[in-house]
């Protein structure tokens, strides 16, 4: 589903420039679900945002479902985002002007659904996250917890290739934070490939199979050892 | 551009940042309003000016004669100079391209008599021609006709006020009148802008009162319009020619005053259009000025919105959105507010200008008002300033990338 092959990637400060990704080589296969671990700076956000097309890298191959990326202009990239990644923000990213059911709606938009059918596939998505009674309810009404949840519906919208998790838990309390991963272990369980960037190891421990990144290089890939709770 | 959501979607956004819109739609109304006032009362002191030279055309010329002043070629001063029919053609076949209208001219002042009712009037005696040149406006009837010169028939068109002082409340249509003892049937009434005098006129056929008071082809002044395409330089050299040459004809001496005099409507409205062009000159500097003025503030506006927004425009490029659906969002916000607040902006300066219209003549402001043309021009042009002010702020934006817009706080 996502393969990486010795990929690079620099941002140049001032005169100099700094040295972020180097050559990294990475196969992440459908139905996975894979945490990046790292402290900050070991280059898991800059790796993340490239892997989401949020950025581009400077050297080295990247598959996304089988199709090289490169050359990708914005509206190209834009296309490929809506079309194959799901995401999942550390600080939600909710648009607060809009209830939950429009914001999750708002990826549907962008693929040019009528709203009918947009609004009914949204709050499907909200009741599949357990939060269809608060569907008419703005981000400023729900609980953390809630704003993440809203968040995922969202990244599931589109019934993306990836869902794509950047500190998912980082900004929620432990048990909310268990409730997030429950919610993205039964998405994975139902087939979705999830890519869960985080630091915290008792969240990586909760994936199958952990990716440590240090100073920009993979230090250890390893399966983790399924505790028998399926 | 008529995709409902997109609307939608503009509607939301414009409604949750009520300070926003309402500040950037502000400024643009009040420009608009500005500038409508503005050309309001320009075009006021412009109906003024229109006002006191109306009456007759603007384009008129009359000429008429006296006695000489000074002896010319063996001819002694003091002699009358008599215009007759032959300068008449004399004029049409040497100017046809600058004459516009033409009549030759009878005036007799007469006592008018209608059953006991009496009064004396101007009496003139012209051709059809003179219906423009006067600027008079058949409101009964009709004007004279040259079946009537050729026929001399006794008939008038008369003055509304004629009409009001001998008929009273009753039609003067179909009636006969009697002027110095003859009678004549009257065919129209008119009305001229020119006011009370311009109105209390009788006109006749030319032809009917030469026959009956000019022993011979006597006329006792010419008037005329010329050509409405000339300009007032080419009018001006126009009456000039003329003036020289029927001077010559008569063998008057070309620095004689009295005895011909060609009076020329053009040397004052070139003076008038002069200011009038200054005044307009500006009032559209200004005018524009302050449309620039608003162009500016609003695209000053949109790119603080647009700064304030990177964020939220970061998540939806994040969940898909081309930089050309923000761009067109973006703008079409921009190009609403602008339009409907300089709509807003248009109307209360209409208005205004309905409200305190009549308070103004004093100011010499007659009428205040806006033609439809600058209406939808200052609409097209607020389109246009909102397409600008929105484009360069919405580029921008889409210019972003994703991962550093999903990172401003």
């Amino acid at each position: 589903m996502i393969k990486i092959e010795k990929l690079h990637k620099s941002y140049p400060i001032g005169k100099d420039s700094l040295h972020v990704l180097k050559g990294l080589d990475l196969h992440i296969k459908e139905g996975e679900f894979v945490s990046i671990m790292g402290s900050s700076g070991s280059g898991k956000s800059t790796l993340l945002n490239i892997v989401g097309l949020l950025d581009v890298h400077d050297e080295g191959n990247y598959y996304l479902n089988g199709q090289l990326i490169e050359n990708l202009d914005e509206k190209k990239a834009a296309i490929l985002r809506n079309k194959f990644l799901g995401f999942v923000f550390q600080s939600f990213n909710l648009i607060t002007y809009k209830t939950a059911v429009e914001n999750v709606a708002l990826p549907l938009y962008y693929q040019g659904m009528a709203r009918k059918e947009r609004q009914e596939k949204a709050l499907k998505y909200l009741e599949k996250v357990g939060l269809k009674d608060r569907a008419n309810h703005l981000p400023s009404e729900l609980s953390g917890g809630e704003k993440q949840r809203v968040a995922v519906a969202r990244a599931l919208a589109t019934n993306p290739k990836v869902v794509l998790a950047d500190e998912p838990t980082g900004a929620l309390d432990t048990a909310t934070s268990d409730s997030v991963m429950e919610l993205l272990k039964d998405i994975n369980r139902e087939g979705m490939t999830v890519f869960v960037i985080t630091h915290e190891e008792d969240i990586a421990e909760q994936t199958d199979r952990i990716v440590r990144l240090k100073d920009g290089v993979i230090i250890s890939d390893e399966k983790v050892n399924k505790k028998v709770n399926a | 551009m008529f995709d409902l959501d997109r609307w939608r979607e503009i509607f939301q956004r414009l409604s949750k940042n009520k300070l926003g819109t309402s500040l950037s739609g502000f400024t643009v109304s009040f420009a608009i309003l500005l500038f409508t006032l503005l050309f309001g009362v320009g075009n006021g002191l412009k109906h003024t000016f229109e006002d006191q030279f109306a009456g007759d055309a603007n384009n008129s010329v009359y000429i008429r004669t006296g006695r000489t002043t000074k002896p010319y070629k063996g001819l002694q001063s003091g002699r009358r100079i008599q215009l007759r029919n032959e300068d008449s053609k004399f004029m049409n076949e040497n100017f046809e391209d600058e004459i516009q209208f033409f009549s030759p001219n009878i005036q007799r002042s007469m006592q008018a008599i209608y059953k006991g009712e009496q009064n004396r009037y101007s009496v003139r005696g012209v051709y059809p021609d003179y219906q423009p040149l006067e600027s008079a406006e058949v409101v009964d009837g009709r004007f004279l006709t040259y079946l009537d010169i050729e026929r001399r028939s006794k008939v008038v068109a008369i003055g509304r006020l004629v009409e009001k002082d001998l008929f009273g409340q009753l039609s003067a249509l179909g009636k006969n009148i009697n002027l110095d003892g003859l009678s004549y049937k009257v065919v129209g009434v008119f009305k001229d802008a020119g006011g009370d005098s311009d109105e209390r006129y009788i006109y006749a056929p030319f032809s009917t009162l030469q026959g009956i008071y000019k022993p011979n082809d006597e006329v006792d002044y010419i008037g005329l319009t010329f050509n409405p395409n000339l300009s007032v330089d080419q009018a001006l050299s126009f009456t000039n020619l003329l003036t020289k040459q029927l001077k010559e004809k008569f063998n008057i001496d070309p620095r004689d005053q009295a005895a011909l005099r060609v009076q020329n409507y053009a040397e004052g409205t070139k003076n008038v259009e002069q200011f009038m062009n200054v005044l307009n000159f500006i009032i559209l500097f200004i005018g524009i000025g302050t449309m620039i003025a608003g162009v500016i503030c609003i695209s000053n506006i949109m790119v603080y919105l647009v700064k304030e927004r990177t964020k939220e425009l970061g998540i939806r490029k994040a969940l898909g959105a081309t930089p050309r659906s923000i761009v067109g969002m973006i703008m079409m916000e921009s190009i609403f507010i602008t339009a409907l607040a300089g709509y807003i902006g248009l109307l209360v300066g209409v208005f205004t200008l309905e409200a305190i219209g009549p308070g103004l003549e004093k100011y010499f402001i007659l009428n205040p008002s806006v033609e439809t043309y600058v209406v939808v021009g200052a609409t097209i042009i607020l389109i246009i300033a909102g397409t600008i002010a929105g484009y360069i702020p919405a580029k921008r934006a889409a210019r972003i990338k994703p991962i550093v817009a999903l990172n401003d706080e």
